[in-house]
């Protein structure tokens, strides 16, 4: 297949010698069209995105015949794979209205597939034992006065703030600069970093503010509590260099590349029906991360208990 | 019979803008002043030669003499500065570059110090390189090789590597190279003085034999007297890029044109490069001489069984003519003195 | 303000300094000490308070204006349609065609391959290492991920070979090409691998091609520098009896030139694929398959265990690739015997050609992982070494780190310039100084003031530590030959392993963190310090050293007053090598925490709006490692090429 692969391209230089120039989309896969195909799903580095993922590859490959390609990017680099023909799909999009206006409506290399059933929410957390301890600490204007408590070797002597991986949706420094905290974000560099430094914070009574969101599987197993950031209006969040305001709620969605909707078949009409909830999410979550499963052990159980829920997906 | 290689004023000058010395006052200026003037050194001045078909030409001098950069020019390894070359009748210095390795690739050939082999090749492949690139047959080149390589007494080693090989038996490789295309002219450039001594004069003698059998012209560079005496018809003395003395080995140490060249050859014994011309006295009118006359080519030492045995003198002759008498007081006289000798 | 003031930390350097120029004599001893006096004076008299660096300066700007015409005309702009584009989709081309090679012999067929080449080329030990190192790959689950890893690796080396050969040849014959070349490939191996990235898939998007350029331009100097070297050792004897003979200059290259030049060329190969494999892992950070992606991933969820099996396939593959390549480079001075030559590889190519035709499903063999005894591990050591690794991390930061780095923060950049000038002349001459000073005023232009200066403090603290370490293990070694015998072997597994790797333990051990980054920069950066400073002293003749000691010097006084001193040009070498590389480590440590420009350029090719500050801090990147290298470079001047 690669080889024929190779000469199709070879086919393709030369006809596009012929007729001018070439595209940046020149020369790769064409996306898996009607016939049983590869379907090439981004995978953003977070277990929740991972879970949704685990579960649309397992049902593709077992029950459709289709293969699945998943390739680990980060989210800003996987909407760059809708315009090379890399990915085909994104199935747990955090807003990103920038990159959709630059995809879908400038370039019109993608489209949006609709909503994947969770509700997103980002924040600025506390381990729970801290609400008893220090009470006032949930109101953003009482951080300053505990600074002293989340200072690191990393925090240059103000308040550390813990951020995760630097692809992640954030206004974290822009919120500290504007709201004038006496805090450093600093980057833990994913979100098992977060994790891992979240459960210390619990488990050893460390002082810890960060940066987490929902769906996620930990909160089934401990309490984090939200801090009250000035509240979202509608466009406070337009400049981001100028954000004084909480993250809004997310409607998270799935985003696809045009090719693959157009050629997509039952594929794309697959992954366009694919919807749940933020708890079928977290089990998954779960699964993957403190069962020790892999992503197609977790898919399988989960599968296996809630065929109600996925049968409507597959087209009939 | 035209010269095989004509050389006329030739001039090397290596340095920045080396073209404005010659036919200068400045050409005139001794090497160190003109260094120190110009940052330009003259490696060879102003020479000229004419050397046989079928001699053996020796080019004789110290290190930095200039003697290496002279037989460089011959086939314009090193492009000279000015003057003239022709060989076999043609001017090297009006080739193209076309031409010029159509010369180098058949009718002139090299033999250097360190050898030059290529150490990825066979031996074999080493001798046949020169073929291979004119573009001989494969099967035609080996065989020709092969022949070359028995030649010079290395049958049996086509299959080994450069550096499986002695010293001695590397530059028989050499030779066997140069040897291989069949060119007119063979040069060769301190060939031996990186042998040990006794290898070295199994090489000579090769050499000799070589020249022998397949009668080539030789041009041949050494810093080492003996090796010249031996080997050369005539041997040109170089000093300084400048030619002192052309001559044969007797006009060398016999006659030495300056106190340079005599000093060179002070320590020759010579008894054995001197021929009985330069020592036989003329007869005494009406002496008796032996009946049986030696040659005036004869060397001194080979007389010297006979002269000292003899009872009378023993007449020399050229031929039928008789030129002078040798006898034992003259003979002795050779034999234990050091002084210049004048031919008669 | 914490801990040490600041001045007391410039006591530190200036002692240091004042030592370094020692041996120069009273004048320059004076002038140092002016330096230093007027440099601590202007430093108190004119400190900023370190302000942070704007988000907005007008190279980001710019830079993002660069990036929205690219996305604008990349379909559309004759530069892209006929040029870039076109080279992607060569570059395309040529990773399918070695993909659908080693992909159609398949699992049998490419372990067969491999050990007969190794057996071909090298001999049937690493025939035999080649066989059992493949199969590896299938018990550790990665069969695939490392045939990718293969797949850009041999496609990265195959370009940088027909590019680089011939420029090596170029640059060693023709003396323009040569001298244009030369300072281009200084800054090209000085550039640290994370700074090409954001440029990459500006031009070549993301996947494969962009990985395998991005590898290319960094395994290439390497080609063309060892080519060159090769070339123009070649003796002159044998081309001039080449050339007496009427060989063509096309002659002289083809039949004397390169083959006598082989064993360097294989070894530039060699060279040029180790280099290839290190960068290989690193482009999974933009969409390249294979094991870096295993890594990437293991990063992400702090999952030592599950990157260690990438890891040892990582190392398994540099060795087998190594072995096979520099024992062929070796194997080119024997030779051999032609016949059995050509009968061992005929069986060779018939053995391959039947494994191929046999299908081996690699995941159907017995597996094996170390993901559970390593995390184990880790576990273990966070549970009970947790204060150590906390306090050590803890110590150095307060202690070290951040007193250097508010100094660094704080001063004014003109006066940055000023010393940078100033010292670089004392100690590399002001050619050197000048580019250097340049370097820094074009970072002070970049609008990344305070993310660089934290970058030096953190390069600084390392290349400290590497230095230490470094040089007391290589004097160790110098004087223990049966401990230098045992260490040889980690040495040379340690400079075969991609940079990447050296993350991981750090990681585990010290959480996210600029420590992290330190900790990962001097493991990736002691063994060549070690190499040289061995070498250095192990070079002290041994008349000296016999002479010291009948003198009566006592081993002590033998190391600090004849050896070290004496060893010298080897010491500053190996600081010199030692800063590029720790450079290049800390800026990968932005993906741990490290922050400042790595974390930039990490950022800057993740998220939309920080672009133009990623590809900024990238350029910062390269005129550090200038600045750092031109003022090293008057330790080591004409020692002739590096690596």
């Amino acid at each position: 297949m690669r080889s024929m692969r190779a000469a199709a391209a070879a086919a393709l230089i030369v006809s596009l010698t012929a007729c001018g120039g070439a595209t940046s989309g020149a020369g790769e896969d064409e996306p898996s069209s009607g016939a049983k195909g590869t379907v090439n799903l981004a995978i953003n580095p977070w277990v929740g995105y991972e879970a949704n993922a685990a579960v649309i590859a397992y049902l593709l490959e077992k029950k459709m015949g289709y293969t699945v390609e998943k390739k680990e990017l980060k989210e800003e680099i996987a909407w760059q794979g809708f315009e090379t023909g890399e990915v085909d799909a994104i199935v747990e999009n955090w807003g990103h209205p920038d990159l959709k206006k630059t995809y879908i409506e400038d370039k019109k290399v993608a489209v949006e597939v609709g909503p994947t059933g969770n509700q997103g929410v980002i924040g600025w957390y506390v381990p729970e034992w801290m609400t008893q301890q220090y009470p006032d600490i949930t109101d953003y204007k009482s951080l300053n006065k505990y600074a002293n408590l989340f200072k690191t070797s990393e925090s240059k002597g103000k308040g550390q703030f813990l951020a995760g991986d630097p692809s992640f949706v954030t206004n974290d420094e822009a919120l500290v600069t504007n709201l004038k905290l006496n805090y450093t974000v600093v980057y833990s560099g994913s979100e098992a970093a977060i994790i891992k430094a979240a459960q210390q914070a619990t488990a050893q009574k460390k002082p810890l503010l960060f940066y987490f969101y929902e769906p996620q599987w930990l909160f089934a197993q401990e309490k984090y509590v939200r801090v009250k950031l000035p509240a979202y209006s509608e466009g406070c969040d337009a400049d981001l260099k100028k954000v004084a305001c909480d993250y809004p709620d997310y409607v998270l969605d799935k985003i696809a590349s045009k090719k693959f909707a157009d050629t997509g078949g039952a594929a794309y009409q697959f992954i366009k029906n694919f919807t749940w909830t933020n708890d079928d999410q977290n089990l998954v979550s779960d699964y993957l991360t403190n069962q020790g499963m892999s992503a197609d052990q977790a898919a399988e159980k989960w599968v296996n208990e809630h065929e109600a829920t996925w049968k409507p997906w597959i087209p009939a | 019979m035209a010269p095989m290689i004509a050389v006329t004023d030739l001039w090397k000058v290596f340095g920045p803008r080396a073209g404005r010395i010659v036919g200068t006052p400045l050409a005139d200026l001794p090497r160190a002043e003109l260094r120190a003037r110009t940052g330009c050194l003259a490696a060879v001045r102003d020479v000229s030669f004419d050397v046989e078909p079928g001699e053996v030409f020796v080019v004789m001098g110290l290190s930095g003499s200039g003697k290496s950069t002279l037989v460089r020019c011959l086939t314009r390894l090193i492009e000279p500065t000015s003057g003239e070359i022709s060989i076999g009748g043609e001017p090297v210095r009006a080739m193209g570059p076309k031409r010029l390795r159509d010369l180098r690739r058949r009718q002139v050939a090299m033999v250097f110090q360190h050898f030059g082999l290529l150490p990825h090749r066979q031996v074999l492949d080493n001798v046949a390189y020169g073929l291979e690139i004119q573009g001989v047959p494969r099967a035609e080149r080996h065989r020709k090789a092969g022949e070359v390589l028995a030649l010079v007494g290395l049958d049996g080693h086509e299959h080994q590597y450069p550096d499986q090989l002695s010293g001695g038996m590397q530059q028989r490789v050499g030779l066997a190279r140069a040897l291989a295309a069949d060119p007119e002219v063979l040069l060769f450039d301190e060939p031996f003085s990186a042998l040990d001594p006794l290898i070295r004069r199994d090489m000579q003698a090769e050499v000799r034999r070589l020249h022998a059998e397949v009668g080539k012209t030789l041009v041949f560079i050494t810093h080492d007297l003996a090796e010249a005496l031996t080997l050369g018809d005539r041997i040109a003395v170089l000093r300084d890029g400048e030619l002192v003395q052309v001559g044969t080995p007797e006009d060398l140490v016999g006659a030495p044109a300056d106190s340079y060249v005599a000093d060179f050859v002070r320590d020759v014994p010579r008894s054995d490069v001197l021929t009985l011309r330069w020592i036989m006295r003329d007869p005494g009118p009406d002496e008796l001489c032996e009946d049986e006359p030696l040659s005036h080519r004869t060397v001194i030492r080979d007389a010297v069984h006979r002269v000292m045995r003899a009872e009378r003198p023993i007449p020399v002759v050229d031929g039928d003519r008789r030129l002078g008498v040798i006898d034992a007081d003259r003979m002795l006289a050779a034999l234990v003195s050091h002084h210049r000798q004048v031919p008669a | 303000m914490t801990a040490t003031s600041p001045p007391a930390v410039l006591r530190v350097t200036a002692a240091a300094l004042v030592d370094a120029t020692r041996r120069r004599g009273f004048w320059t001893r004076t002038v140092a000490a002016v330096l230093i006096v007027a440099t601590v004076v202007a430093y108190l008299i004119f400190r900023t308070d370190g302000a942070a660096d704007s988000d907005d300066a007008a190279a980001f700007r710019f830079f993002d204006s660069v990036r929205d015409w690219v996305d604008a005309n990349r379909d559309t702009s004759p530069f892209f349609l006929y040029g870039v584009n076109y080279v992607r989709l060569g570059v395309r081309l040529l990773v399918d065609a070695v993909q659908a090679v080693l992909l159609g012999l398949g699992f049998a067929g490419l372990v067969a391959a491999v050990s007969a080449i190794g057996l071909v080329f090298a001999g049937w030990r690493t025939g035999l290492l080649a066989f059992g190192g493949f199969l590896a790959f299938g018990v550790l689950g990665l069969w695939e991920q490392s045939v990718d890893t293969l797949v850009l690796t041999v496609s990265a080396v195959l370009l940088s070979v027909l590019i680089g050969v011939p420029l090596g040849v170029l640059a060693a014959r023709v003396r323009w090409v040569g001298a244009t070349l030369r300072p281009v490939l200084d800054v090209m191996q000085i550039m640290p691998t994370f700074a090409y990235l954001a440029p990459m898939t500006l031009l070549f998007l993301i996947g494969e091609p962009a990985a395998v350029i991005a590898t290319m331009i960094y395994a290439v100097p390497a080609t063309i520098r060892i080519t060159a070297l090769g070339i123009s050792e070649v003796p002159p004897t044998a081309v001039e009896a080449a050339t007496a003979l009427g060989s063509t200059r096309w002659q002289l290259l083809s039949k004397v030139r390169l083959p006598m030049a082989r064993t360097t060329i294989v070894l530039a190969v060699n060279q040029t694929i180790m280099l290839a494999l290190s960068m290989v892992v690193i482009t999974a950070l933009i969409d390249a398959p294979g094991l870096g992606q295993n890594i990437v991933n293991a990063l992400q969820r702090v999952n030592v265990g599950a990157a260690f099996d990438a890891g040892v396939a990582i190392v398994i593959l540099a060795v087998v690739l190594d072995r096979i390549t520099t024992n062929a480079a070796r194997r080119t001075r024997v030779h051999q015997n032609r016949r059995r030559r050509a009968i061992v590889a005929g069986g060779a190519i018939v053995a391959v050609i039947a494994a191929a035709l046999i299908t081996i499903n690699p995941d159907r063999l017995p597996g094996y992982t170390f993901a559970e005894p390593v995390n184990d591990l880790v576990g273990w050591i966070e549970l009970h070494w947790y204060d150590v690794t906390e306090g050590l991390k803890n110590g150095i930061s307060a202690g070290i780190l951040d007193p250097l780095e508010t100094v660094l923060v704080t001063t004014p950049w003109w006066l940055f310039v000023l010393v940078v000038a100033a010292f670089g002349t004392l100690v590399s001459g002001w050619r050197a100084a000048g580019l250097a000073a340049l370097a820094a005023a074009g970072i002070a232009g970049l609008g990344l003031w305070q993310h660089s200066m934290q970058t030096l403090a953190t390069v600084l603290v390392a290349i400290a530590l590497t230095m230490v370490i470094g040089v007391a293990t290589g004097a160790f070694c110098a004087r223990h030959d049966r401990l230098a015998t045992a260490i040889r072997p980690v040495l040379d597994a340690a400079q075969t392993m991609p940079s990447f790797v050296y993350l991981l333990p750090a990681v585990a051990l010290f959480g996210a963190s600029r420590f992290t980054a330190i900790v990962a920069a001097v493991i990736f950066a002691v063994p060549p310090v070690v190499r040289l400073v061995e070498r250095g002293l192990r070079d002290v003749p041994a008349t000296v050293v016999e002479a010291a000691t009948s003198a009566g010097s006592t081993p002590r006084q033998l190391l600090w007053k004849v050896q070290l001193p004496m060893a010298r040009g080897g010491l500053l070498l190996a600081a010199n090598q030692g800063i590029v590389m720790v450079l290049a480590m800390v800026v990968v440590g932005g993906l741990v925490g490290a922050g400042a420009l790595g974390y930039d350029v990490v950022a800057g090719f993740s998220q939309r709006e920080l672009f133009g500050e990623g590809l900024a801090a990238g350029l910062a990147i390269v005129l550090l490692g200038i600045l750092l290298d031109r003022l090293t470079q008057g330790f080591h001047d004409s020692k002739g090429p590096r690596r």
